[in-house]
């Protein structure tokens, strides 16, 4: 790459007032740095993957409303998790997590438990058991 | 207090760190060299793991190996450690700045409030310098951001524990000794031969041969998965290849800036001309992620327009066997 093809294509990086650094060759061959703005084909590849992310978050809410699902795991979309993620968090096993999105096993979760989940998600208990609020 | 800690932006954290801490150490050691002698290129895809929903494909060296590789080949000692507890970790951290010791720490990104929201994802291997503390908060030099910052404790705490795939643990490190006088030679030719073992390895999922496997993979997305999931791989394809750190085309920029200056530094002019060759495969690379962003972003691609992705990496993974062949013997 050449560094005046060095891509200066609007990005996200724009809210956070930053550039990315590249590496490209000057006019003699040789190696030098330039600032970048961003790149179209991943700033597409990044907004795919977060509409992505709404979708699923949509998604689990729908499912949160209609009863299939428990809160847990919305809040789990919402902060990007997967089951893998959360589990490490709160410190349960996988399964045990999973067990968690049942609404019947949701509903007679301790407080104990449901703070873990709270404060991982920095929200009170109230917030997770009604994600309406 | 504040250390005397200057801050030079770097392509990728991990270097960047290295590279700002030697330079601190007065030992100019530029981001490429690091990079080269610590055998950061790599091409490997992890076929146990997901990331958002999605396959991992790697185009550097596991976190931290960069920089223990490139400690042991110059002969640096550093002093790394892992913590159980968030109040020891802070408890070390202090006392190193106390002592006017910046340090290096390994860190999650999901809680870094500086890194704009839609870059913020559970990735735990970003690394940065702290470099002091004023009233109550950690000075920050974070390789890849243009300037300083600072993080509240709590803030700090946060992003050194978090949790998930290569949770750091409150890993911190930097070096204790150095050699006299840095003697880059030997350590670029191992660095070197190195790289080149891991690209030429006989792994089906690391190397040139990893790059066929994900071309292979590629093709059979669309019908396996569907159009949509087969979009989303290739979209994470991308972002893992393109992403801030990489310094464009996976790496293979970086990697050629080093090869030009080890070259001259050698006086091997085989290196040179190679440095100009993995320029253009770098060049590769971008055509590759360009080709591959125009399927995802019109979201209703043929198998066919698949398949010609699939052929440039297979043309790229081809010519990267050349490569690290010549490459191998040039040293």
């Amino acid at each position: 790459m050449k560094k005046k093809e060095v891509p200066q294509d609007k990005s996200n990086l724009e809210s956070a007032n930053f550039k990315e650094l590249c590496y490209a060759v000057d006019d003699n061959g040789e190696y030098t740095t330039e600032r970048s703005s961003g790149w179209e084909p991943k700033t597409v590849a990044l907004n795919n993957a977060i509409e992505e992310i709404n979708e699923r978050i949509e998604d689990a809410k729908k499912r949160v409303i209609a009863g299939e699902t428990s809160p847990i795991e919305y809040y789990m979309e919402l902060h990007k998790m997967d089951v893998g993620i959360l589990a490490s968090y709160v410190g349960f096993w996988q399964w045990k997590v999973k067990r968690h999105f049942r609404p019947s096993v949701f509903r007679k979760l301790s407080h104990k438990t449901l703070n873990n989940y709270a404060e991982v998600f920095e929200i009170s208990v109230e917030e997770l058991q009604n994600i309406s609020k | 207090m504040e250390i005397d800690f200057t801050h030079h932006q770097s392509a990728h954290c991990e270097n960047g760190v290295v590279s700002n801490l030697m330079k601190h150490n007065g030992f100019s050691v530029s981001e490429p060299m690091v990079f080269g002698i610590g055998s950061g290129l790599l091409f490997c895809y992890i076929p146990l793991l997901k990331v958002n929903h999605a396959p991992v494909i790697t185009y550097r060296a596991m976190p931290g190996h960069i920089f223990k590789k490139f400690a042991k080949r110059t002969g640096v000692k550093m002093k790394r450690e892992k913590f159980s507890n968030p109040k020891d970790a802070k408890a070390r951290l202090d006392e190193n700045l106390e002592k006017n010791n910046p340090v290096g720490l390994q860190v999650g990104v999901y809680n870094l409030v500086y890194f704009p929201d839609e870059y913020r994802f559970h990735f735990n291997a970003h690394n940065m310098v702290v470099y002091g503390k004023e009233n109550n908060r950690y000075l920050i030099s974070d390789p890849v951001m243009e300037n300083v910052t600072s993080l509240s404790e709590k803030e700090l705490e946060k992003v050194r524990f978090a949790k998930g795939a290569f949770a750091p643990k409150g890993h911190m490190y930097y070096p204790i000794a150095f050699p006299e006088k840095l003697e880059l030679e030997k350590a670029i030719v191992k660095g070197i031969k190195d790289t080149c073992k891991a690209m030429l390895a006989p792994v089906s999922f690391v190397g040139v041969k990893g790059i066929h496997k994900i071309a292979a993979l590629i093709r059979k997305w669309p019908k396996k998965k569907g159009i949509k999931t087969a979009n989303h791989y290739l979209g994470q394809v991308v972002r893992m290849q393109e992403e801030i750190g990489t310094g464009g085309g996976g790496f293979r920029y970086i990697y050629a800036a080093f090869l030009q200056e080890a070259g001259k530094l050698l006086g091997n002019e085989k290196l040179i001309k190679l440095s100009k060759e993995m320029t253009d495969i770098g060049d590769l690379w971008r055509d590759f992620a360009l080709e591959a962003s125009r399927i995802y972003k019109n979201r209703s691609a043929q198998t066919d327009s698949y398949n010609k992705v699939a052929d440039q990496l297979d043309h790229i993974a081809d010519l990267e066997k050349v490569f690290f062949k010549k490459l191998k013997k040039a040293i």
